[in-house]
């Protein structure tokens, strides 16, 4: 009766990413409400300057510009904001170290529609294209669930930090070609989420390179370039794109940025997005599409404002880059004195942590079992690999820029004691062999996975896990039993 | 840049096919709009947009709100305690006191005779998103959608390009005012299931854009009965629901629903807005009000490609659960349609041309079958560039709304002051007077005028004229007091 789109589960919203989120939906920590509720830690928001937008708006108080300009323009026009102040800003949170033109510039209601229509002016229906693993999950909804597109990941490993290889490039595409996909680009997010890393001019000349070879598109999605916090500085690879002069081959016309405020000004809210490409043609299409989502005029006369103060906004960067930099330090090292790693990162509102030490095998159900413990017995939203598409079990997605400091200290420390709970139960005495730690993690494990089940009802994928069902509950009459044990 | 063939296959074939529909030539009128724009005292001889289907009558009212309201803005002293939870909100079922306000508001434009529900309330990027996610839940590519002409052009671009459905037209007569009969649906019906294309449903807009009539119950209940005997969806676009400023009063599908013998709720939608009922199109508030469930849940989670601002939400949700207010908006706003409407109709009478009766609506449907050479769709386009290029009135010839007869055309005049009106009206009764050979006296020309505010974005035009650069170097056209 309905549409194939509507009908499926092809939205990719079942994926348990999307799971974490309501299990906390439900019993979402507060510090005098529901001290022992879970905490998010999956939520990618930068909550960690709204002091600074809000002191703005009280040295600004005629911002709702009633009193001068009248609301006509305000609530009729659909273009309140100047395309030059924003092409500015994006200059300005990239070093300027490019300089972008306000013709080729298309707002969008976020992010999330600047990507769907991308994919709409890129690819038809089957055409594929290839994104680095691990990515950010609402990939799968955003690019291939209306459009039809396929992503081909490339995976790619912890052996050399995730850095994107030519030889993983290749690979993707030959695997394309084998699946008879036609490759139209390859798909970046720069800096990464999950990884919170910038992407070197080596990587960059390497997409470059192959953008060249095979003549496909290279979409950068940059929506968290003014979250760099640590060296080396971002590079966009527009820079790279205008600094390189030898065969370039027309591939200029095949480079395009998604970017957004939702990540550097913290308004995810305001749903303010926008493409950016050389490509006359794409900006035509693309400005056309931009009709099924506009940034509200209300809106834009807000962030208009805004980005003029050019002060204010220097100061906004410089700070939240600050406050970023203390954040992740405070996360990495919270997390070090339980004994677990992260990967160097330079950017971003996460941490990629290595928790593979903590796997009862190295396998993805095991991942999966972590994920539940973490989750239910520690009360910790974190975000598992392998919804990332992550190739290497063990890995996880924590963010730290969404919460205060005192609830980021006490996820530090529900980690920590869980953490010792778990090595306790394992040592038993000295002299545990590895072999020995890692049947007791099994054991201990499977009695809480047993225990999970028999209050749940048994279900062997987590992708059926009935939506209804408090996970929670369920953990907390295993800890009551637990105690008894 | 070099712009070769090879650039079109860099790509998709949606990106370089013209079905956003934005290359027919009515796009002509909008050029000569934007090339010679109307000023009362900078260029009164430049060409007025007729072609723009908006309500700026009663802005004035909503202002007045804002600035007394200014805790409905989270950048006020008043309001800026909610600006971090407000900016961080980005939930796709949207602020619960927003979908409360909307459906009560709702509720209120429809005499409170049907209630709605908030939680089957789902956002789109203004109606042209919620037009176009309503068809991504109900049609596959290929499937069709039946529609009544004449229809808004823009259709085929918000239901059709990029979701590859395809529209059928159920053509509707002058001889009947153009009503929508059954047997023309069954026609176009039996017609399509003979061409083996599948019928996936029925949209309709009502009231009707470029009608503007309301459908009256017995219309809409054979109507309703059609598609449950189908088996099909239908969609009612009512986002001209306030704009009713006469009687017959507007009868909503969600009226009509329970008059009907085992009307399966599943098939029913409604696209709202809230672009010209309060007049606010910069907002983009789109809605999706559907009472099947699937569609709700997962329309929802497609509604994140065009979710409404939250800081507009927060706004909105205030404004629209203040009852005086509304109560007091919707009454005035229908006051001054009707005296806007009067003012322009009875201008016209004088020269004997006459709109299809209509109480709806921010435009007119107007007969100059009599004025053209020949009656064909050709003739519709000779006069048509005529009333452009000499009497320089941007208005909308019937053929781009796909009507079946030539001779009608869409004339817009809410989206203007008083005085420009006048001066509209001026020109087509000397135009007339010209065609006709009878002289028409002419008034003079005030001097203390404010110019009409005309928006540079082009979706309730007949075609958005995209081909030119998306940032053109045209100025605003502020609101501007010439003293």
């Amino acid at each position: 009766m309905l549409s194939r789109k509507a009908s499926e589960d092809s939205h990719g919203q079942d994926s348990y990413y999307f799971l974490g989120w309501q299990e906390y939906e439900k019993n979402p920590y507060h510090l005098i409400r529901n001290p022992t509720g879970i905490i998010q830690m999956g939520l990618a928001e930068n909550q960690l300057s709204f002091d600074l937008l809000k002191s703005w708006l009280r040295r600004n108080p005629d911002i709702v510009g009633m009193k001068k300009d009248g609301l006509s323009s305000l609530v009729l026009d659909h273009e309140v904001i100047s395309y030059g102040e924003l092409v500015e800003f994006m200059s300005k949170i990239r070093g300027n170290g490019v300089k972008f033109a306000p013709e080729k510039l298309v707002l969008t209601a976020g992010a999330t529609h600047a990507n769907e229509i991308m994919m709409f002016c890129l690819a038809d229906p089957g055409e594929a294209f290839i994104l680095p693993t691990p990515y950010y999950p609402g990939f799968d909804r955003d690019l291939k669930w209306r459009t039809g597109v396929e992503i081909v990941p490339m995976h790619c490993s912890s052996s050399n930090g995730f850095r994107i290889t030519s030889s993983s490039l290749e690979e993707a595409y030959q695997k394309a070609q084998k699946l008879n996909l036609k490759v139209k680009g390859v798909f970046v997010t720069n800096p990464s989420n999950p990884l919170g890393i910038t992407m070197t001019k080596t990587e960059l000349y390497h997409l470059i390179d192959f953008a060249i070879e095979k003549n496909i598109h290279i979409i950068s999605d940059e929506i968290y370039s003014g979250t760099v916090f640590n060296s080396p500085k971002f590079v966009s690879i527009m820079e790279v794109a205008n600094e390189r002069t030898s065969n370039m081959n027309n591939v200029r016309n095949r480079i395009h940025i998604v970017y957004s405020l939702s990540k550097d000004l913290g308004v995810p809210g305001f749903r303010v997005g926008m493409i950016y490409s050389n490509n006359e043609m794409l900006v035509g299409a693309a400005t056309k599409m931009s009709s099924f989502g506009l940034v509200s005029s209300q809106t834009q006369y807000l962030v208009a404002n805004l980005l003029k103060d050019k002060k204010f906004t220097s100061k906004y960067i410089e700070e939240n880059q600050r406050r970023l930099k203390r954040r992740k330090e405070m996360l990495k090292s919270g997390l070090r004195n339980a004994g677990i790693r992260c990967l160097k990162s330079n950017a971003g509102l996460f941490c990629w942590v290595d928790m593979r030490h903590l796997l009862s095998s190295a396998t993805f159900e095991a991942e999966k079992e972590l994920w539940m413990m973490i989750l239910c017995h520690v009360g910790l939203n974190i975000s598992p690999g392998s919804s990332c598409h992550c190739y290497e079990p063990g890995w996880f997605r924590v963010c730290f820029a969404n919460m205060s400091e005192d609830t980021l200290k006490l996820a530090m420390r529900r980690m920590k004691a869980f953490i010792d709970s778990t090595v306790s139960v394992v040592n038993q005495g000295k002299g545990c062999t590895y072999e020995q730690s890692v049947n007791a993690i099994r054991e201990l494990r499977s009695w809480q996975m047993h225990g999970i089940r028999q209050i749940i009802g048994d279900h062997s994928d987590i992708g059926d896990w009935p939506r209804g069902e408090s996970v929670t509950h369920a953990f907390r009459v295993l800890a009551v039993s637990n105690e008894e044990r | 840049m070099a712009l070769g063939t090879n650039s079109f296959q860099l790509l998709s074939n949606i990106a370089t096919n013209d079905k956003h529909g934005e290359n027919s030539p009515y796009f002509d009128g909008w050029k000569a709009y934007e090339s010679n724009p109307f000023h009362p005292t900078k260029n009164p001889q430049g060409v007025i947009q007729m072609g723009l289907a908006e309500n700026q009558l009663c802005f004035d009212l909503i202002e007045e709100w804002i600035i007394n309201n200014p805790k409905a803005s989270i950048c006020t002293p008043e309001g800026v305690k909610w600006f971090k939870y407000i900016a961080n909100f980005q939930d796709y079922h949207g602020l619960p006191e927003f979908r409360n306000a909307v459906a009560n508001f709702m509720s209120k434009v429809r005499g409170g005779r049907v209630r709605f529900d908030p939680d089957r309330i789902l956002m789109g990027g203004g109606a042209t998103g919620a037009n176009e996610l309503i068809m991504f839940c109900l049609a596959d590519p290929g499937d069709a959608f039946l529609v009544p002409s004449p229809y808004y052009p823009a259709f085929v671009r918000d239901l059709c390009w990029r979701t590859k459905a395809r529209l059928i037209p159920v053509e509707c007569h002058s001889s009947n005012n153009f009503n929508i009969t059954r047997e023309a649906l069954e026609e176009a019906y039996s017609k399509a299931k003979d061409g083996n294309i599948n019928v996936k449903g029925l949209i309709i807009t009502n009231p009707s854009n470029p009608l503007g009539t309301t459908m009256d119950r017995e219309t809409l209940k054979s109507i309703v009965g059609f598609i449950n005997e189908k088996n099909i969806h239908l969609v009612c676009d009512e986002i001209y629901a306030a704009t009713v400023f006469r009687a017959p009063c507007f009868v909503s599908v969600s009226e009509v629903m329970q008059d009907v013998e085992h009307c399966n709720k599943d098939l029913i939608h409604i696209v709202y807005s809230l672009s010209k009922d309060l007049g606010i199109p910069g907002f983009r508030v789109g809605i999706v009000y559907s009472y099947n469930d699937k569609v709700v849940n997962n329309g929802r989670k497609m509604s994140s490609f065009g979710l409404v601002s939250s800081q507009t939400q927060y706004l909105l949700a205030a404004l629209l659960s203040d009852d005086e207010f509304v109560e007091r908006f919707l009454a005035e706003s229908a006051r001054r349609l009707a005296a806007r409407h009067n003012h322009f109709t009875k201008g016209l009478e004088k020269v004997n041309i006459t709109c299809l009766p209509s109480n709806a609506g921010l435009f007119v449907w107007m007969n100059l079958r009599g004025l053209l050479k020949e009656k064909t769709f050709e003739g519709e386009m000779m006069l048509w560039r005529v009333i452009i290029n000499e009497v320089k009135l941007n208005v909308s010839p019937g053929s781009a709304f796909n009507c079946s007869e030539p001779g009608w055309y869409r004339v817009c005049f809410d989206n203007m002051d008083d005085e420009t009106v006048d001066v509209a009206v001026k020109r087509i009764r000397a135009f007339v007077g010209k065609e006709t050979g009878k002289p028409v006296e002419l008034k003079r020309w005030k001097s203390n005028l404010r110019l009409s505010f005309s928006s540079r974005r082009f979706d309730e035009n007949v075609m958005s004229p995209h081909m030119m650069s998306p940032h053109s170097p045209m100025p605003h056209s502020p609101l501007v007091r010439a003293t």
